[in-house]
């Protein structure tokens, strides 16, 4: 009776949702070959040799070839991808990834780089027999300059970890999203990964300060500078920013980290309409200025829905919409001045119905909970068909509601939560089942109206194996044609992750 | 109707990891978030409520601690408590406040602002003493419903269900009393917008603890602070054989 600590902790672990709704489904999804209808390319079969070479590099414990224990590494989290890889290679050096990359390029054995596999576009498991090189053991911390905040470390570094790390000296990792318990920060770079406060610290082209990568062929290229300015020749590392594991292998990575911010606050927002989440936004850029850290957004069937799924408490009653803001600021006094003007002003116009504020972090981490779990709270439902899109802000939400217009007669829900600041929304389609039919539905003719809209058909989950068809829609043949080049140039034989980001 | 006095406590926030002070004389609370002590949350919801069923006329919220307890006091406001009383304790003699002086504090509170029900939080995450509501209903001679669960309005009195080891006690207690609140009696409100603007217009008094004629000179010295010890690094096996070799040699099987 006397250990309510015990309670208060059991109930944060259940915050963890991922872990939750990750092995909500048993039911083993179909090869993404047939599901999607692709066929292998020419590249070597593994052989038992080819394993034996790898067991001489890396010891027997980090080969692993037990079909059960490949299959975690063959299925993406939202369980839409299904790969047929025989064997994951751990590494735990760069000079062991330089390896076995020259190895497989001699081989012409297909690669998939793979981090905390928490993707969502099948960029990070296997289409067929891809060797999955895994970094969960390359997670070291090299250096930290405190006064710089530019922070060393390997790739399979989790971002959780990291950002617990340098909070300890006062600084931040300056990217924050909902899978930071499991992705891992080569991932993070691979994929140009946005999340909650791109807002406030820009995307990782900016953070990114240097990398090292190993290329195809095994050659490790050294760019891993944490210089804030470097202009001596073409910027190379933002080549591996974004690419996905297609162009190499990010193996470690230079960030610079901000200071941890000495006031937080967060504020949760019942809004009528999405007019008005944009006057809000307006006001919000005004008003709070350089203290803003993070503006989203999330309609009522978003928040109801994972409310009611993970049987969470929704702090406010029922609205059509809903704002987060969050504030990341040096002083508490001037900050919460500066929130309590922006929430009279809002309050008067009408423009906020009804709300609350915290600066307690249990409470904001309870909040943060509701916004960060609306990704994975569809899964408990059923197939969760996921689209991430940048739109102009004028027209951010009218996708979603000409989505449920066209399925109006299906069954499915459609719901829209996004990075507003971003211009960047999320769309999950819920049905019971995945089937042809609604997925012939939504694709391409999102990806039409995306264009006409003039966005972007992936705005920062990446093309990985789900978009290589549709990038076109985004980019234009000129542009395209030069990605090709490269790709040629730096991975001859096309054996990092094949089938992925580029199309045929 | 009554009027309901609850006690609200600040205390390091439970989202914060607590670091032990290098001298081992207690935790390090400079620069550290602190919030309003969970339980006495769930204390002043529940006061709340009673207010909102008409059960009680006023609710006021009452906290001992430096200049920052009035952030504490703030939000019970924002929750609904009508007025608040800042006793204010600063210094060393807030490092060594302990449950009998609060209780103290309390109990004349209760006296002088004829206040018939008292709730507060079973313990405080802090320091868990578990101690103040068990000691001001003794130095009011009040009855007492501990961890309540549930409260409800009975005739004379009030019916209050307990959680116990091992299962629930229903109690029934005459009014005035003293309540304190354990983790399901309630799920505390967010406070909202409207209410965070008007909370800043409530009443606050401040008052010493001399005023109130309590006398706060410790009666119990901390001795040491120390971390709970570190747990050791598990090891993995290869196989079945050797984990059970392991176990009997550790003698644990």
């Amino acid at each position: 009776m006397i250990r309510p600590l015990s309670l208060f902790i059991f109930n944060l672990n259940k915050q963890n949702v991922k872990t939750q709704v990750k092995f909500a489904s048993t039911v083993l999804p179909q090869f993404s070959s047939e599901k999607y209808g692709v066929k292998r390319k020419s590249f070597g079969v593994l052989q038992p040799r080819d394993i034996d070479y790898f067991k001489s590099i890396l010891g027997e414990d980090r080969v692993v070839t037990d079909e059960s224990d490949v299959l975690p590494f063959n299925i993406d989290w939202i369980k839409n991808c299904r790969g047929q890889s025989k064997v994951v290679l751990k590494p735990k050096t760069t000079e062991e990834v330089s390896k076995i990359l020259s190895y497989c390029n001699g081989k012409r054995l297909a690669v998939c780089p793979q981090g905390g596999n928490t993707g969502l576009v099948g960029g990070s498991v296997p289409v067929f027999d891809e060797i999955v090189l895994n970094f969960n053991l390359m997670n070291k911390i090299i250096s930290l300059d405190e006064i710089s905040g530019a922070l060393v470390c390997e790739s399979g570094c989790v971002l959780e970890n990291l950002d617990d790390y340098v909070r300890e000296r006062n600084l931040i990792m300056p990217l924050d999203l909902g899978a930071k318990g499991s992705c891992h920060i080569g991932g993070n770079v691979s994929t140009n990964a946005g999340g909650l406060r791109l807002l406030r610290y820009g995307n990782l082209h900016g953070s990114v300060l240097g990398l090292e990568a190993v290329k195809a062929d095994g050659t490790v290229l050294d760019c891993l500078r944490t210089l804030k300015k470097d202009n001596t020749g073409y910027h190379l590392k933002h080549l591996f920013i974004g690419s996905e594991g297609t162009l190499g292998v990010v193996t470690k990575v230079a960030i610079h980290c901000p200071a941890l911010p000495k006031a937080v606050s967060l504020g949760f927002f019942g809004v009528e309409n999405f007019e008005n989440i944009l006057n809000l936004y307006k006001r919000a850029k005004t008003s709070l200025g350089e203290i803003l850290s993070a503006f989203e957004m999330a309609d009522n069937g978003s928040v109801s829905s994972t409310v009611k799924n993970l049987k969470l408490s929704n702090p406010i009653s029922d609205y059509p919409f809903y704002v987060l803001v969050e504030t990341h600021g040096s002083d508490e006094t001037h900050d919460s001045e500066k929130l309590s003007r922006f929430l009279s002003e809002g309050m008067e116009s009408g423009v906020i119905v009804d709300g609350t504020v915290t600066s307690e972090p249990a409470k904001m981490k309870t909040i943060w909970n509701i916004r960060e779990s609306i990704a994975g709270a569809g899964l408990v439902e059923g197939y969760s068909f996921k689209y991430d899109v940048s739109i102009p802000l004028r027209n951010y939400y009218d996708l979603v509601e000409l989505l449920r217009d066209r399925l109006k007669d299906h069954q499915a829900k459609v719901y829209g939560y996004g990075h507003v600041g971003d211009g960047n929304i999320h769309i999950n389609v819920i049905v019971p089942e995945y089937t042809k039919n609604m997925y012939s539905m939504l694709e391409p003719y999102i990806f039409e109206e995306v264009a006409k809209l003039k966005g972007s058909i992936s705005a920062e989950h990446g093309v990985g194996f789900r978009k290589p068809q549709f990038i076109h829609y985004s980019k234009d043949e000129s542009a395209l044609q030069l990605m090709k080049d490269l790709k040629k140039s730096m991975d001859p034989n096309g054996i990092l992750n094949p089938y992925k980001v580029l199309p045929d | 109707m009554s009027r309901v006095l609850v006690g609200v406590k600040r205390v390091i926030d439970y989202a914060v990891k607590v670091r032990v002070k290098p001298d081992k004389t207690g935790v390090v609370t400079d620069g550290v978030k602190h919030s309003m002590n969970p339980f006495d949350e769930i204390a002043v919801e529940e006061a709340v409520r009673m207010k909102e069923k008409k059960l009680a006329s006023e609710v006021i919220a009452v906290s001992c601690g430096p200049t920052q307890a009035q952030e504490t006091l703030r939000t019970a406001l924002a929750m609904g408590a009508d007025r608040a009383i800042h006793v204010e304790i600063a210094g060393a003699e807030y490092e060594t406040l302990q449950p009998l002086h609060v209780a103290k504090i309390l109990a004349k509170l209760s006296q002088d602002e004829k206040a018939d029900i008292v709730i507060v939080g079973k313990q405080a995450i802090d320091d868990d003493s578990n101690q103040t509501a068990q000691m001001t209903a003794a130095i009011l001679d009040w009855p007492q419903g501990t961890f309540a669960s549930k409260v409800e309005k009975s005739d004379a009195g009030l019916t209050v269900t307990r959680e116990i080891d091992g299962g629930l006690e229903v109690i029934k207690t005459k009014l005035p009393a003293v309540l304190s609140a354990d983790l399901r009696l309630n799920e505390p409100r967010y406070a909202t917008l409207p209410n965070i603007m008007k909370a800043k217009k409530k009443p606050m008094k401040k008052v010493s603890a001399k005023d109130l004629g309590v006398d706060l000179s410790p009666r119990i010295k901390v001795v040491s602070v120390e971390d709970p010890p570190v747990r050791q690094a598990g090891a993995i096996v290869p196989d079945v054989d050797t984990l059970v070799a392991k176990l009997k040699e550790g003698g644990h099987v």
